[in-house]
């Protein structure tokens, strides 16, 4: 399972807790859990990426393994500890606004 | 009549404060959403009961809420908005040609005869509109692509869609503005739309008196009145009395002829209030004193309104979608400022007195009439 973390308000907006985790089929990229949180977590649609075109919002970053990945290509494999588990995708709103 | 509640968005969320008929004590609910930019809170006229919230993010984008119980609690429903066909461009800043790019939902208005079906105005400027309740959102077309929407361009807070006004007597006929392309009319339900800016005069604009291009601030209607329109505009207050076709200022003795919010009594009709501030680039009360300028004679003669509220030292604003009035028997006037205070007149100006005074600056102010 694919954990992912997510920033507080959007886990106000989802009702979870710090972590959840997911079920990706096929490569682990940023789209493939993205489609997948969204797809159990409808309420997220359109907050981390934009609803038509699906670019990264450009005050959300995705981190893992402590390597920054927001500027990966959101179909590059993302790191085999991140798709094995033992590290968590995480989605965080950007330090911005003061 | 049994009393009021008013909806109230702020840079933090949103709050929920009722009270009897006496409007003297208050219970307030809330933040609702915190953290959140709450831009506009409305009930449905036909089922007070029935809110819209536009809720939105620097971060997170934009959010619809909906509350079926008067907001004890809320469902968040749809925010995909995406115009309709291949948008175009409007002016930049610059005057350059600019892609059309949904920002931000800045008002919400249900129907005034069906709960589920509600408008919304977003920048940059298009109207939407709903008809499930806010579980799908649809363009309303003919308004961006009426002919002049390449020429649009930004006021200093974004070409936003601003005001809606729906005709209660036409129920095809609707009136829009935005900010800084100026004030619209449908007469067919919103297929068609036609600019409604005669007479109109914007010295900051090439052609002062151009068809599009003036930076109307807020329209105000009374319901039984449909076609006299008031409007605070960047410089002037105006007033048409066909629909819109024409306008002529009725300033009179304002002391500044900017502002953001106009409004009408619920029982008066030629009674309007508005809300002088200093300058398009100060944007703070002249000499410190925060004063509601009422009109009983539908514009020209205005008197200040001061009883209750700040007379030194005070320098917030009051933005265009901050004021509101109740219909009770006695009318009353609320509006909210930047600086986080909500001020309540229960006799129709003649005295005020704070709600709240410490809540995030204030984005908006709505008010119900419960039965």
């Amino acid at each position: 399972m694919i954990r992912v973390v997510l920033p507080a308000h959007l886990r106000t907006l989802a009702h979870v807790d710090r972590e959840v985790t997911l079920a990706v089929e096929g490569a682990v990229t940023q789209r493939s859990i993205l489609d997948a949180l969204e797809a159990s977590y409808p309420m997220l649609r359109g907050t981390i990426r934009d609803h038509v075109t699906l670019a990264r919002r450009p005050f959300v970053r995705f981190f893992a393994c402590e390597q920054g990945l927001s500027h990966e290509e959101p179909d590059a494999a993302l790191p085999d500890a991140v798709a094995s588990g033992t590290e968590p995708f995480l989605v965080v709103g950007a330090m911005a606004g003061g | 009549m049994s009393g009021v509640r008013v909806l109230v968005g702020t840079r933090k969320g949103a709050f929920v404060m009722t009270s009897d008929a006496k409007r003297k004590q208050w219970d307030i609910s809330g933040p609702h959403f915190t953290g959140w930019e709450i831009y506009h809170v409305k009930g449905s006229p036909a089922d007070p009961n029935r809110l819209y919230a536009s809720q939105c993010s620097g971060w997170f984008g934009q959010l619809i809420q909906r509350s079926d119980d008067g907001g004890k609690n809320w469902e968040q429903v749809d925010s995909k908005f995406v115009y309709d066909g291949v948008p175009g461009t409007h002016q930049w800043y610059d005057g350059t040609p600019h892609p059309w790019e949904f920002k931000r939902v800045w008002h919400l208005e249900p129907s005034l005869t069906d709960p589920d079906t509600v408008y919304a105005g977003v920048e940059d400027a298009a109207l939407f509109r709903s008809t499930d309740g806010g579980k799908s959102w649809h363009e309303l077309a003919g308004l961006r692509e009426h002919g002049s929407g390449p020429q649009w361009q930004p006021g200093a807070g974004g070409m936003c869609l601003h005001t809606i006004i729906q005709d209660p007597k036409k129920p095809k006929r609707m009136f829009v503005a935005i900010s800084a392309a100026g004030a619209f009319r449908t007469d067919d339900g919103g297929t068609t739309w036609q600019p409604i800016n005669r007479g109109l005069r914007s010295a900051q604009i090439p052609d002062e008196d151009a068809e599009v291009g003036h930076c109307v601030h807020r329209l105000a209607m009374h319901r039984s009145r449909p076609d006299v329109l008031f409007m605070q505009k960047h410089w002037d207050v105006m007033r048409s009395d066909d629909a819109g076709d024409s306008w002529h200022e009725v300033s009179g003795n304002l002391p500044t002829d900017f502002g953001f919010p106009i409004d009408v009594h619920a029982h008066e009709p030629n009674t309007v209030y508005v809300v002088p501030i200093k300058s398009d680039s100060e944007h703070i009360p002249p000499d410190g004193k925060l004063r509601v300028y009422r009109s009983r004679s539908g514009g020209d003669e205005w008197e200040a309104l001061t009883n209750g509220l700040p007379q030194r030292d005070c320098y917030v604003n009051v933005l265009r979608d901050a004021m509101a009035v109740d219909s009770l028997d006695q009318c009353g006037i609320y509006f909210g400022t930047t600086g986080g205070q909500v001020y309540a007149s229960p006799d129709a100006g003649d005295t005020w007195a704070p709600i709240v005074r410490d809540f995030p600056p204030v984005l908006s102010v709505e008010v119900q009439t419960l039965p």
